[in-house]
């Protein structure tokens, strides 16, 4: 169909042509924004009934048949509020996001722009090591790790916890970086260059705005990552647990209403990080724009 | 500084990183899963886990569960890239809507569906309301495997894709956009652009989001525990079972290697099939 | 740059857990885990006690964890463990021995059988029990209508608890039945401690005997009324309150919610009985001090908090454990308490009571102890595998189980002198 108003674009548009060619513009339009519509339904509803879940009584979450309209109960809410230690887990769980973003960041980036732009020795291999990171169970590492941070005292620190947690967003900050330097052409760097900047120059003024989506998405991966790591978290703290080992732990043996009042307090503070970054994954929207 | 020794400076950062915080610790169960616990080599952890009725079973669902995942999101996440990157209005919020799951935990996905799923769930309500059952159906229970296999591939679809997406939004928007002004001047249509110009310089990003996925669906274990029960074992949740309920490391370490090998062989046949050429880059 | 900002951070928080630790006894336990008992804990038993303590509940993985961790680094910060019988096995190398402590507690050492358990088989006392809970039955009381003719509920049989479950899906329509088979369920406590010995007056000798086979094939009959979804209960009390499943066998602690916000709608009583009586188990949770511990005298002192009668009952008003000191029960008891406490009497008295006692001596392999039971019913029960081939594996892995851990037999089987043997 596409094709044949492509091609029919050259000859002399006949009125017949002309309908055809906005109609079919029309449907493609309408299924556009339905499929959109249909996935931004598809992510929402789930989360619109754990909302409706979290607001309910125990009587209606363990209830049949299920109303799609919450009650407004906050008792179970409420039960969490006063938790003895939520809010001084809410604060460690975001310290020890922010210190993993930081330091995957700050050793990511130049590790992936190493992957783009340079053939070394060892390349494969270090691009392996960073991967396997990923590839290997946190819970059996959490042990042996928990005994170096004990004997060189970083046990219970919440900059020891996000060390942790950034060996597991490093792959994600490496790559992603990498992947992205890699569609930056070295032609712009080289330009900057010939105009007088040296190497770090040219990456920090030319690449680095061009990469800022991607520097976002490796630091949303870092945020996630740290926030929703349950089980070193639970070994390596015990005065400072962050909000995630604090209540997971506790939730699988709760009833089902806390559980959801749980998962939702869970699930908040990250969407709220989401929606603060959100506009960056696009700031510049590519070199396409210019 | 000799311009060769530039990499090195760049990755010596991350290597020292993860020499203390990740190889080192992971020798170490490394070298449990072939050490005796009096000491000396052995493969016995191997052979206690292999002889055991849930390897097999938990190495095929999980397998099973990545190749079914991992190729739908990828599929998805490319057409909610594609669809993004036409948007003229309101694109950051659909963007983040739809980035929504990446802040959600799989213990917490685990909880949201099996609310939909359940007995007594919001599906099963909803059909009562609308009159097509009379009462509450289970339907999720170990004897409709394939049931419950169909309810974890939703779950974890709706869970993970936004990983793949948020990866190829931004390699997409690297991708010149007067490579797609020639390529409809030579009457490319949408589906050859996509074919011949999108999917082609995506490569880089595409990798990345593949063996990253790959990866994180092998160690796939809440959503299923808590769909699924104990009659859908997968690879992690046995490797956890043995550490803590079995209290056995050397078999549990043996199931983590099996868990390594397997996301090698993947990792690798990415990187073989999805090699981004030096020529091909721009 | 950023090492300014981070240094004064890193700095402040380790000074503060530092100097957290001194003072406050971190009270680690596996037991009191879920929300509101830990919020019941910390609000209603431990704030009593003279000392500071810090209560902090978590799931046996980072438990077993932290303990072997900070037992490895030589560096111990916990102060108390609180945990289950058949946890303790598992850490015994770094608990201290605390013969002082038990012989400071006349009340809990009064009884003898319980606070041997203690001693995990060695000479030395491991932990103090600190409360007990066993499993029984629970029903919703729609479903006591459907009883068999001429049986009585506080005196069921494991035939007629069959019919009852085929009267429940003629009436119902579906499987009413429901056991905790699920990943963190207890199923296995039902096969060691309630079939086994009620059908075979054993569970470790004659675990593949005529008896065992026999209870097998019932046990896969009897499967097809329970609810399917079992396999992924780990606490009997959410489909009982959901009305999913009308009949359950459960710990007492998980089914303590559907009694307390349902007291009503559920009835508890004993577990049903076999040809060689009514088994039951007990469940016994202690408190250790781990070796090395920051201060010593604090962790001995919570413990004898703990022991003491009154902090015993608001222990039972919190989690729904029983005391284990000889106490008189008030009569403000919470919903749970008074329906499963009729019960537990119930089945601890009947005439053809027949005790399990917990077993001893296993040490590490506790956990592949309760796995052979655990595959065992998921091969014969669920995959519908052949009974005889089965047995006869998993009786071999029984035997160098029993063989490695040279564990002698415990109640029922008859005391052996060495590794409790398997025919």
């Amino acid at each position: 169909m596409k094709m044949d108003t492509n091609n029919q674009r050259e000859s002399e548009p006949t009125p017949d042509v002309v309908a055809n060619y906005t109609s079919t513009k029309k449907v493609w339009r309408w299924l556009f924004i339905s499929s959109a519509a249909f996935l931004i339904a598809w992510v929402l509803f789930p989360i619109y009934l754990l909302v409706v879940s979290a607001l309910s009584s125990a009587d209606v979450v363990n209830g049949w048949p299920k109303s799609f309209i919450p009650e407004f109960d906050l008792e179970t809410m409420t039960f969490f509020m006063n938790y003895y230690g939520v809010l001084a887990a809410l604060k460690n769980s975001l310290v020890a996001a922010a210190f993993t973003m930081i330091i995957s960041i700050g050793l990511g980036t130049p590790a992936g722009y190493a992957l783009a732009r340079f053939d070394f020795w060892g390349k494969e291999a270090f691009r392996m090591i960073i991967l396997l990171t990923r590839a290997f169970p946190m819970p059996l590492l959490a042990l042996p790790l928990a005994v170096i941070f004990i004997q060189v005292g970083l046990d219970d620190t919440l900059f020891g916890l996000s060390l942790v947690h950034a060996s597991l967003a490093l792959p994600f900050a490496v790559l992603i970086t990498a992947s992205l330097f890699l569609g930056i052409p070295v032609e712009l760097e080289e330009a900057a260059w010939v105009l007088g900047c040296n190497r770090w120059q040219a990456f920090y003024k030319v690449v680095m705005p061009l990469a800022l989506p991607g520097l976002t998405a490796s630091a949303v991966f870092a945020f996630v990552i740290s926030w929703n790591e349950v089980f070193a978290a639970a070994v390596l703290t015990i005065n400072n647990q962050t909000l995630t080992a604090f209540l997971v732990q506790s939730l699988s043996a709760s009833p089902a209403e806390v559980k959801f009042a749980g998962g939702l307090i869970l699930i908040l503070p990250a969407l709220l990080f989401l929606y603060v970054v959100r506009k960056y994954l696009f700031s510049m929207w590519g070199i396409s724009n210019r | 500084m000799s311009k060769k020794a530039y990499p090195y400076v760049l990755i010596m950062p991350s290597v020292l990183f993860l020499l203390a915080f990740f190889v080192y610790p992971f020798l170490q169960v490394f070298a449990q899963a072939f050490t005796h616990s009096e000491g000396g080599l052995t493969i016995a952890h191997f052979e206690t886990i292999f002889y055991d009725f849930n390897f097999l079973p938990s190495l095929k669902n999980t397998l099973l569960l990545a190749l079914v995942v991992v190729p739908a999101q990828l599929c998805l996440a490319i057409g909610m890239a594609l669809m993004i990157s036409k948007m003229e209005k309101g694109r950051d919020t659909v963007l983040y809507v739809w980035t929504i799951p990446l802040g959600i935990s799989d213990l917490a996905a685990g909880i949201i569906w099996l609310g939909l799923l359940d007995q007594n769930g919001f599906i099963n309500s909803f059909l009562f309301h609308v009159g097509i059952i009379d009462e509450a159906q289970s339907w999720l229970n170990y004897q409709n495997p394939w049931a419950i296999f169909a309810a974890i591939v939703f779950a974890e679809i709706w869970r993970a894709t936004a990983i793949l997406l948020v990866i190829l939004v931004s390699g997409i928007g690297l991708i010149p956009k007067e490579y797609y002004e020639a390529a409809e001047i030579f009457g490319a249509n949408a589906w050859v652009r996509l074919w011949k110009v999108t999917l082609p310089l995506l490569r880089p990003s595409l990798q990345t989001a593949l063996i990253l996925r790959t990866l994180l669906a092998f160690e796939v274990f809440a959503v299923v525990m808590i769909l699924g029960g104990s009659n859908m074992p997968v690879l992690m949740g046995e490797a956890y079972n043995w550490a803590f309920s079995y209290r056995d490391a050397g078999a549990a370490a043996a199931y983590a290697v099996v868990i390594l090998v397997l996301s090698l062989l993947f990792t690798l046949f990415y990187l073989r099939v999805l090699r981004v050429p030096k020529e091909a880059q721009i | 740059m950023i090492k300014k900002i981070i240094a004064p951070i890193l700095l402040s928080s380790t000074i503060a857990s530092m100097s957290a630790l001194a003072q406050e006894v971190i009270f680690y336990s596996t037991q009191a885990n879920p929300l509101k008992e830990a919020d019941a804990m910390r609000n209603d038993v431990l704030s009593g006690f003279s000392g500071k303590v810090q209560f902090l509940p978590q799931e046996a993985g980072p438990f077993f964890s932290r303990i072997e961790a900070e037992a490895r680094a030589k560096s111990v910060s916990l102060g108390v463990l609180g945990a289950l019988h058949g946890h303790f096995p598992q850490i015994n190398s770094t608990l201290d021995g605390i013969d002082d402590v038990i012989n400071d507690l006349p009340a809990v050492q009064a009884n003898n059988a319980l606070s041997n358990l203690g001693k995990l088989g060695g000479a030395e006392q491991k932990y103090i029990p600190w409360m007990q809970a066993t499993y029984i039955m629970a029903a919703s009381k729609k479903a006591l209508p459907y009883l068999p003719s001429g049986a009585d509920v506080n005196a069921l049989t494991y035939e007629e608890l069959a019919q009852w479950g085929e009267n429940l899906k003629k009436a119902t329509g579906k499987p009413k039945l429901g056991f905790p088979a699920g990943e963190k369920g207890l199923m296995h406590r039902f096969l060691q401690g309630y079939l086994y010995p009620s059908f075979t007056n054993s569970v470790v000798t004659d675990f593949r005997g005529d008896d065992a086979k026999s209870m097998w094939k019932w046990f896969q009959k009897l499967w097809v009324n329970v609810n399917p979804r079992s396999t992924a209960y780990n606490l009997m009390q959410e489909p009982l309150l959901t009305g999913e499943v009308w009949v359950a066998f459960d710990h007492t602690a998980r089914l303590k919610e559907a009694f307390d916000q349902k007291p009503d709608d559920f009835v508890a009583f004993p577990a049903p009985s076999a040809k060689a009586g009514r088994g039951f188990m007990p469940v016994i949770a202690g408190l250790a001090i781990p070796a090395g511990t920051p201060d010593r005298a604090a962790s001995v002192e919570l413990i004898r908090y703990l022991s003491e009668p009154e902090v015993q009952i608001k222990t039972l008003k919190a989690t729904g454990f029983y005391p284990v000191v000889d106490v008189e029960l008030p009569a403000d008891l919470p919903a749970n308490v008074r329906i499963a406490g009729k019960a537990i009497a119930l089945q601890a008295n009947s005439s053809d009571a027949l005790p399990s006692m917990l077993p001893v001596g296993l040490g590490s392999l506790n956990g592949q102890f309760n796995k052979i039971y655990k595959d065992t019913f998921q091969q014969i029960v669920l995959r519908n595998a052949d009974v005889d081939r089965i047995l006869d594996r998993q009786a071999k892995q029984l035997k160098r189980i029993m063989n490695e851990s040279k564990a002698p037999c415990w109640a029922p089987d008859k005391a052996s002198a060495g590794a409790c043997p398997v025919k």
